[in-house]
């Protein structure tokens, strides 16, 4: 049996990673629940984590693995801050609607 | 079709099938778990690609910490099912998923062009770059001040959330 790196090429994952990325996109621009909406987030972040995983392996470099490390500390940075911002706007207005919370729109 | 293959696809369907559970399901909770499932499979992944290190901070991480997150702020809004933030608006939709299969569209075909690097590396090489000794090396040289920042922006974070999630201001 191979090692799994030499049974499977690295278009495989990018391909997985392109659908994830997309499934993400989808949900941001469907979804109204600002939680939810926050989830997809982190769901496109995750793919391009794979992505980067998957070029640092096939590229014999650990840069990219770096860089995942670094995403993941900025994700839950922006998480916590995120999740505190809805907590304030469910305060002010009863409501994480991402349609009614318009008070920032011109 | 190996074994490998097989393992890889079956994992994938699953990512792929638990990303789509989330993104459709009503109740904000179950969104949660799916997610989580998804997390898993990605782990996973990283262990294909001998990341091992990346495996196991991604489920300590997000599975860990990051949902339980989520799990709390919902807990704390009690919205229960959002029948009331279901999308009224139809068009919308139609033009959301237009737009969707644009991005992968546009990916795919990133995805298809050849790029002219040929990465070709020994099993021995990739199974060793994964190593939490090999990353830690890098990490606390090459990368020593972009470590040290990101324990300031954690700092900053910490703060913000406080004053943010504060009740009122003295």
């Amino acid at each position: 049996m191979n090692a799994p790196i030499d049974a499977i090429p690295l278009s495989y994952y990018l391909g997985v990673s392109a659908i994830l990325f997309a499934i993400g996109v989808a949900g941001v621009l469907t979804r109204r629940n600002a939680i939810v909406v926050f989830m997809c987030i982190e769901l496109m972040l995750n793919s391009v984590n794979l992505t980067l995983v998957g070029f640092s392996a096939f590229l014999g470099s650990t840069n990219g693995q770096i860089l995942v490390f670094f995403v993941m500390a900025v994700a839950a940075a922006e998480t916590a801050i995120g999740l505190a911002i809805i907590i304030a706007v469910f305060r002010n207005k009863q409501t994480i609607n991402i349609d009614e919370i318009n008070m920032m729109k011109w | 079709m190996n074994l490998e293959v097989g393992f890889f696809s079956l994992v994938s369907i699953v990512a792929i099938s638990s990303a789509l559970m989330m993104i459709t399901r009503r109740n904000p909770i179950v969104g949660v778990l799916f997610l989580i499932v998804n997390f898993f499979c990605l782990s996973i992944l990283y262990l294909f690609l001998h990341a091992q290190f990346i495996a196991i901070v991604q489920i300590l991480v997000y599975a860990g910490a990051i949902m339980v997150l989520f799990l709390f702020v919902i807990m704390l809004l009690n919205l229960g099912d959002d029948e009331n933030l279901a999308e009224k608006r139809s068009y919308r939709r139609i033009l959301a998923y237009v737009l969707t299969a644009v991005v992968l569209f546009q990916i795919m075909i990133g995805i298809a062009m050849p790029v002219g690097l040929n990465p070709f590396i020994s099993t021995a090489r990739a199974a060793e770059i994964g190593t939490v000794e090999y990353i830690g090396r890098s990490l606390y040289t090459e990368y020593l001040f972009p470590f040290e920042i990101t324990s300031l922006l954690l700092l900053a974070a910490i703060v913000g959330v406080i004053v943010l999630a504060k009740k009122k201001f003295q």
